[in-house]
């Protein structure tokens, strides 16, 4: 095992005649907490859909744990440790919120399925034990009150959080969240970030945080990377990297405001 | 122990099936093993359309391969030699060609279900209803499979306990796939495939599975409707007889398993019972159909049990 978790190495990204990004590279080692910010449209999501296997990259290489992970399908990515949340919610809407958390631990030992036809000892101990860990995960993040209610009925607030139990329940070494404080007013967003922060210390992945607004992840980011229209135009601690001016001149006029919430393109 | 809790449902079943046999006078038992036909037909398409949310509708296709399976096996294998009891005989020929009939069935499935993976909705509804049709018109060509008069004297096996037993066999496998995580993972599919693969889901694998899964249990349901009908000929296995399957699933409400199982039984007992009704008989079925999905457009359970509308929230699903 190498001490790097997820590395990109030079990846860039088209559409057609659009560079959505350019020559992009990271490197995160286990425990970090990355900060990927940038104004709307810099290409944030089209770099966690180019490392999770949602988009090929035209060019470059990443790797999960070691791995090149180039033309592998996102669930095979899943399974070397890259879990990740969407800008726009896609959870199983019509499952329970325990199916939805249920479901992602599958990966880690789930039986055959003569095993499940014939409700064989070792079947019902795993579905057991997945019902185990989801519920621990669910209450974690206090979500475990609603365990049998339908994903789309929470209000979405928990869908966000929801999202991010599932994320956590693939037994992930990097996590990936995009805007998870998207849409939430400014209480709602501290203590999410303070979740996350606690996240990070209680299962020891690294996380790698989307956000838009600069501000709030300044305080529980111990680097940021910063992308303008698909170039990464600052990199480094927090303090240094508010002070750069590319930084500050990409984001004038952006930084006070709440960029309106994207119908998403994951 | 085990064995027997995972054998219960057909322990307990077999002497209400046989019951019900001995108790149901003739015109009830062709009902009852029409019913119990669609309702395995009707459970085993939800596998696709239901769970995994992609739209077959090729269904009696994979009903006619493994119907003309089993019509060929219980014919080859005959009567029953002087030292052999005929019970045991034409019991054990009747399992055999049925699993027969699964194999093939599934084994069509697999060669459908692969090249159609690409495709989506519409498009693999057009080709699924192609792939009926392709094997309906080979089978119309082929001489040693009867042609379009088909093969008739086929050994009467099939009775009220054999149909129920196939369609309890159906119930209990859907049921216990959505109870495991083999079942959450087709449901995922259907719910948001980028999620699903993103959460480590084979989607692909997942798409195949349930394809070859429903396949083999629409062979199933042909290999049983065949031998009582004791002919079977391509006419059985139009895509109408598809469309028919459809309708009960999208009544029953996509993915519910007793959904699904009650619009086949209702559909069924609703024509028997309109009989009398003679040429109007399909109009006052469409006019049913009409209003059903009028007033419950997502089917009569949408996509839950049962159970999980009546009652109080329960706890924990006990499969
Ligand atoms: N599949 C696609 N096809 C074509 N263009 C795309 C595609 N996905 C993204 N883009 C374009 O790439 C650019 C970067 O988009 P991206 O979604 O990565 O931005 P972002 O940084 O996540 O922005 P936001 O803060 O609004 O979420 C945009 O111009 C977008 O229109
Ligand atoms: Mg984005």
């Amino acid at each position: 095992m190498s001490d790097v978790v997820l590395l990109a190495k030079n990846v860039t990204m088209r559409f057609g005649g659009l560079t959505a990004l350019n020559d992009f590279n990271l490197e995160l080692k286990p425990r970090e907490l990355v900060g990927l910010i940038g104004p709307n449209g810099a290409g944030k999501t089209t770099a966690f859909n180019a490392l999770s296997g949602v988009y090929a990259p035209t060019e470059g290489t990443v790797s999960v744990g070691g791995e090149v992970v180039n033309g592998r399908r996102p669930n095979e990515i899943s399974r070397l440790g890259l879990a990740r949340t969407f800008q726009n919610i896609r959870l199983f809407k019509k499952l329970s919120v325990l199916d939805n958390v249920r479901l992602a631990c599958h990966a880690k030992g789930k039986s055959e399925l003569w095993q499940a036809l014939l409700l064989t000892a070792e079947h019902e101990r795993r579905e057991a034990e997945m019902e185990k860990r989801a519920f621990e995960l669910l209450d974690f993040m206090e979500l475990s009150g609603r365990a049998d209610e339908e994903a789309a009925s929470l209000p979405y607030g928990m869908q966000r959080r929801l999202e991010i139990v599932r994320a956590l329940a693939t037994g992930p070494k990097v996590l990936c969240l995009d805007e998870p404080a998207a849409g939430m007013n400014a209480t709602e967003t501290a203590a999410l970030m303070k979740l996350i922060h606690a996240i990070r210390e209680k299962f020891g992945v690294a996380v790698l945080l989307i956000e838009h607004d600069m501000r709030l992840v300044m305080g529980i980011s111990e680097r940021l990377v910063v992308l303008d229209h698909g170039v990464t135009i600052a990199q480094g601690k927090p303090e240094a990297v508010r002070k750069d001016p590319k930084v500050i001149e990409a984001y004038l006029g952006v930084e006070e405001g709440h960029a309106p919430l994207d119908p998403e393109k994951a | 122990m085990r064995l027997v809790r995972a054998l219960l449902p057909f322990a307990v079943g077999l002497p209400a099936l046989w019951a019900i046999q001995a108790a149901a006078p003739p015109q009830l038992a062709i009902i009852l093993v029409t019913a119990g036909v669609n309702v395995i037909l009707a459970v085993s398409l939800n596998m696709v359309n239901g769970f995994t949310g992609q739209f077959s509708l090729g269904h009696a296709g994979f009903m006619a391969v493994g119907a003309y399976t089993a019509a060929k096996i219980t014919l080859a294998m005959g009567e029953a030699p002087a030292n052999w009891s005929p019970w045991l005989w034409n019991n054990g020929a009747f399992t055999l060609a049925l699993l027969g009939g699964m194999l093939t069935a599934a084994l069509a499935g697999l060669a459908v279900g692969i090249p159609s993976l690409r495709l989506r909705g519409d498009y693999l509804a057009i080709v699924t209803l192609g792939f009926n049709e392709i094997i309906r018109v080979f089978i119309e060509n082929m001489r040693w499979l009867g042609g379009a008069t088909g093969i008739s004297g086929l050994p009467p096996y099939t009775s009220v306990v054999w149909v129920g037993l196939g369609a309890l066999a159906t119930v209990v496998v859907a049921r216990r796939i959505v109870g495991s995580t083999h079942g959450r993972a087709l449901l995922s599919v259907r719910e948001d495939e980028v999620a699903a693969e993103a959460m480590g889901v084979d989607t692909v694998a997942c798409k195949v599975h349930a394809f070859v899964l429903s396949a083999a249990f629409a062979g199933l349901g042909g290999g049983l409707l065949v031998h009582y009908i004791l002919l079977v000929t391509p006419k059985s296995f139009t895509f109408v007889k598809s469309i028919e399957v459809v309708v009960m699933v999208v009544l029953g409400g996509m993915g519910s398993i007793s959904g699904a199982t009650l619009a086949a039984l209702v559909l069924t007992f609703a024509l028997e019972l309109m009989r009398g009704l003679d040429q109007y008989r399909m109009v006052m079925y469409s006019l049913l159909l009409v209003v059903l999905m009028l007033s419950r457009p997502t089917g009569i359970f949408g996509t839950k049990e049962i159970w999980e509308l009546l009652g109080p929230k329960r706890k924990k699903a006990a499969a």
